[in-house]
């Protein structure tokens, strides 16, 4: 059996994993007490952070919703997680029957608890590749049995550009995937940035160190950082914008201050 | 849904709007407010009719609690805002006009139930997810296990299966682990092997700079170095590897391993090292050769300042003689036994013995004090050949001509030492062998010029570099010129004009005499022609007649007879026209082989003269026997008539000879005749014809032909 390109050399649950820490953020108990240590250790800078996971959670929904709207019915959700409530296939079915959703992501347990959630589906499947090699996930059998790239695509990088490092070249990822993808497809994405928390920047930057000290440093970029990596795609109304301002369903101004920690926009392929 | 707002449903309605508001602050929910309220109000209704109904349903109410759960409330904090809004709401927006005490109860006692469904239901999903995650690590776990499995068996198959030798030791040289291929490397077993430590494999053959680039490496200043090693065997043998050696780092790039890679070198290493011994000495004696020679030579002319050499090169006299008459397997072992006594002769340090080849072999000194050292050592060489060497039953002498060469490094190349002792051992052999010779600068240019000269004589010829003056031939009765001496002369381009004797021995040595022979006769027959056109007929004497020497080589060589005849076709000339001078030690001992062409010459009419008549021993008796017309008597004889008045044995000699030649019908010429009494006596003593700087140098063609016009005019 060859080894699979992905396959960490040895899986060390005793290492924090960001994926498990985002569940616990969101109320869920797939996590081990590493992670919820960590979790625990960056709220003590950053009480508000599930409140971030949360507003991503509620921008992306909005944004399946859009892109259902738009007619899109293939997703591929890049840095998919553990799969929780509210997810993406949940919310583009409901949207659009019969939508077909390809989730990635390059943590091994995220992936195996995803397959065991996901068994069964004909219509949903995970890879585990990472956004690093665009070519592993764009040659993957999964997204070829799923995803037709002649027509258009929702692709989705929710919380996942600010945990790549510019050394590994986010922008020429992102690139890559905007090559594979038919014109009209979508570009939704999140990330993080200091621009919005409601905290001074040296004790955001203390939960940032959390994610550097569990070796997942944390990217934070500026509006213009991010806005580069819908270079090649028109952006759609109202643009690149904090999370809660993106067609919101309910007054932002009702919204927790924390939830406005980060940007978020979509954008098409001309 | 519409509602009054003071009806039941509006009132339900309200109930619901501020328990969603203080719940949504501590749910995680992606929902928005309204739809969060939505998920709510079923469960506001359920209250409201648990509330009212007859009896209590705790089941119902904890069904309440669970779903709380599954809207994704897993804060216990939702429960505490719960609690606290059914406490203080439900009565009051949905008990109606019941009871207040009853109502307060039975609410009191839903909470409690939805409270234990709440509890229940979060336990229940915390170790459903907590069992799934679980679950997904080991199964995570088991499919990279697997993969490392079988990568690992990749891998270890490819360490063990790998030709090249293996082996990975710690940094502190403690060897962790080897594969098949090494073991067999080293003979040893892997038990013997492991444990053993890197350093303890240090070899006296060990390159310099090996250990500091295992101490660099083992320091992780270094990332790999690669040498040529050798390893003892158990067996005593030694084993030759190509060895690599790289540093191994961990994740965090600490140095934590050395992996050595080795290639088995030994044979080739062993084949390199005979090839190159063949390649650099004699197959028979064993002896080094002329290419190791010449490289240990090389070094010491290259060696620095107060450094000399001194070099003997033998040739053993009459080798030749030995493998003839004994064949060449005696005259291989004679060469053997010479070279094994050779070898003892040289035996102390800077001091070698080659073969160059044949019977031909160099012995080589070198260091300070060589102008010493080379003497003894020539010494004991000649010492050495002194004793008899015995083959086959039989004692052979054996003697050698040694030529030595001694001198500063630096000064000269080893092409120019080699030449110089070859030149100094041929004149130890021409000097009658069984001798040394010391090297001498001008003996060195004067063999260097000949063999300059001769290797420049084929082309010489091609180039027509060669020209010939006449030296006229007159008769002693009427001074008038009968004819004249073809002499050959080489315009050489750096050394001017040449004379015969310059040429004409390193001509023959080469069998280049013959072409050349052949040139000077066809010119000098063209140029007979050509006078005879001028002044045919005008002389009552005959047709000038042109004389032409031919060396030894040229006499035995098959084609003369042939070669004269065409040339004479050619040319239109008649044989009596010419006059061919052999020399007397030519024909000393002649037998009728050699005579027969002269024969045939002398009966076409070509006239044969014999040159330097009275030099050597012939036999008087011989000359009836001779195809010859002609005597030139020696300018010996004619020396003693230069002064007045003549040696009078001279006189009589010549008396004598000429007598003889008269009575058997010889002509009798005389050379080097110079003065005009000279001239006298001899017509008197009854000479023919006379020749000589009295009359005139050899000189241009034309020279003779206005010196013909004189005498005929005069």
């Amino acid at each position: 059996m060859e080894r699979p390109a992905w396959a960490p050399r040895s899986i060390d649950i005793s290492v924090p994993s960001v994926s498990r820490i985002y569940d616990y953020y969101l109320g869920g108990s797939h996590n081990f007490e590493v992670d919820r240590e960590a979790a625990r250790k960056a709220m003590e800078f950053m009480p508000g952070l599930p409140k971030i996971m949360q507003a991503n959670r509620a921008f992306m929904r909005r944004a399946v919703r859009f892109a259902a709207g738009e007619g899109i019915t293939q997703f591929l959700d890049v840095g998919s997680g553990i799969p929780t409530f509210g997810n993406v296939h949940e919310v583009a079915r409901a949207a659009v029957p019969g939508a077909r959703v390809v989730y990635v992501d390059h943590d091994p347990v995220a992936v195996a608890h995803s397959q065991a959630v996901l068994a069964g589906d004909d219509d949903v499947d995970v890879v585990a590749a990472d956004l690093r090699k665009p070519q592993d996930i764009l040659s993957s059998p999964p997204l070829h049995r799923l995803i037709d790239l002649n027509r258009p695509v929702a692709l989705l990088l929710v919380a996942i550009l600010h945990f790549v490092e510019d050394a590994d070249d986010p922008y020429g990822a992102v690139a890559e995937l905007r090559e594979a993808l038919a014109p009209g497809s979508l570009l939704i994405l999140t990330h993080a940035s200091y621009e919005g928390i409601p905290l001074p920047a040296e004790r955001a930057r203390g939960a940032v160190d959390v994610y550097k000290d569990i070796r997942n440093p944390l990217i934070m970029r500026t509006r213009d950082e991010i806005a580069r990596f819908f270079e090649g795609y028109d952006m759609v109304e109202p643009g690149l914008v904090l999370m809660p301002r993106w067609r919101p369903d309910s007054a932002p101004e009702d919204e927790d201050p924390y939830a406005f920690s980060g940007f978020a926009g979509v954008g098409r392929t001309a | 849904m519409s509602a009054e707002p003071d009806g039941p449903e509006g009132r339900l309605r309200r109930l619901t709007t501020i328990w969603s508001r203080a719940l949504f602050p501590v749910t995680s929910t992606s929902l928005t407010r309204t739809e969060f309220e939505e998920q709510l109000l079923p469960l506001a209704r359920r209250l409201s009719e648990l509330l009212r109904a007859r009896s209590f349903d705790a089941d119902a109410a904890k069904a309440v609690g669970a779903a709380l759960v599954g809207a994704h409330c897993t804060d216990p904090e939702a429960l505490a805002r719960t609690l606290d809004c059914v406490d203080a709401y439900l009565v009051l927006y949905c008990g109606e006009d019941g009871p207040q005490d009853e109502l307060r109860i039975r609410s009191s006692r839903l909470q409690h139930a939805m409270a234990a469904g709440y509890a229940q239901a979060l336990r229940e999903r915390t170790l459903a997810e907590q069992e799934a995650i679980a679950q997904a690590a080991l199964r995570a776990q088991g499919v990279v296990a697997q993969a490392l499995h079988a990568s690992e068996a990749r891998f270890r198959a490819v360490f063990e299966g790998a030709a090249i030798g293996i082996g990975i030791a710690d940094l502190d040289g403690n060897v962790l682990q080897v594969n098949k291929a090494l073991l067999r490397m080293f003979g040893l077993s892997e038990q013997t092997l492991r444990g053993r430590r890197v350093q303890d494999w240090v070899h006296p053959e060990d390159a310099p700079q090996m250990w500091r680039l295992y101490d660099e490496l083992v320091r992780g200043d270094r990332e790999h170095y690669h040498v040529e090693k050798a390893f003892n065997r158990p067996d005593g043998t030694v084993l030759w590897t190509n060895l690599t050696v790289s540093l191994l780092r961990d994740a965090d790039g600490d140095p934590q391993y050395q992996l050595a890679l080795m290639e088995d070198t030994t044979e080739r290493r062993l084949l390199n090292l005979r090839l190159r011994y063949e390649a650099t000495h004699d197959a028979l004696t064993g002896l080094p050769n002329r290419s190791l020679f010449f490289e240990r030579l090389e070094k010491a002319l290259g060696a620095g300042e107060g450094q000399r050499f001194g070099l003997c090169y033998l040739d053993l006299d009459g080798f030749k003689t030995v493998n003839d008459s004994l064949g060449h397997a005696a005259g291989d072992r004679l060469l053997v036994e010479v070279a094994d006594r050779l070898q003892s002769c040289a035996t102390a340090p800077g001091e070698m013995v080659a073969r160059l080849g044949g019977d031909e072999f160099v012995a080589l000194t070198t260091g300070p004090g060589t102008e010493r050292k080379v003497d003894e050592l020539a010494e004991r060489i000649m010492n050495a050949l002194v004793t008899p060497i015995s083959i086959d039953g039989r004692d052979l002498m054996v003697r050698g001509s040694l030529g030595i060469v001694e001198g500063p490094a630096g000064e000269r190349t080893a092409a120019e030492v080699l030449r110089s002792a070859d030149i100094t051992m041929y004149r130890a052999k021409s000097a009658g062998g069984n001798r040394s010779e010391l090297a001498d600068p001008e003996a060195d240019a004067r063999a260097i010029t000949r063999h300059g000269l001769t290797t420049a004589l084929p082309t010489a010829l091609e180039r027509g570099e060669f020209f010939i003056e006449y030296q006229p031939l007159v008769h002693l009765g009427d001074g008038s010129v009968r004819g004249a001496e073809a002499l050959v002369r080489w315009l050489h381009p750096q050394h001017g004009v040449l004379g015969p004797d310059r040429f004409i021995p390193l001509a023959e040595h080469t069998g280049l005499i013959v072409p050349l022979g052949r040139w000077v006769l066809e010119e000098s027959i063209r140029q007979a022609r050509a006078w005879r056109e001028l002044h045919g007929g005008q002389k009552a004497a005959g047709p000038l007649r042109i004389n032409v020497n031919l060396s030894p080589c040229q006499l035995s060589h098959p084609g003369l007879v042939q070669d004269t005849v065409d040339i004479l076709e050619r040319t239109g000339v008649t044989p009596d026209a010419l006059c061919l001078e052999v020399t007397e030690s030519a024909l000393i001992g002649a037998d009728d082989d050699l005579l027969k062409p002269l024969r045939r010459l002398a009966e076409m009419g070509v006239d044969i003269a014999l040159d330097d008549f009275g030099t050597g021993y012939s036999n008087l008796a011989n000359l009836r026997r001779l195809p010859v017309s002609i005597l030139k008597l020696d300018r010996s004889f004619t020396q003693g008539m230069q002064q007045f008045p003549a040696d009078p044995v001279d006189l009589k000699i010549v008396e004598g000879i000429v007598s003889l030649a008269h009575s058997l019908d010889l002509a009798v010429t005389v050379e080097g005749v110079e003065t005009g009494a000279q001239a006298e006596q001899l017509r008197i003593l009854g000479c023919d014809t006379a020749q000589g700087w009295y009359y005139a140098r050899p000189g241009p063609p034309e020279r003779l032909h206005d010196l013909a016009l004189v005498d005929a005019t005069g």
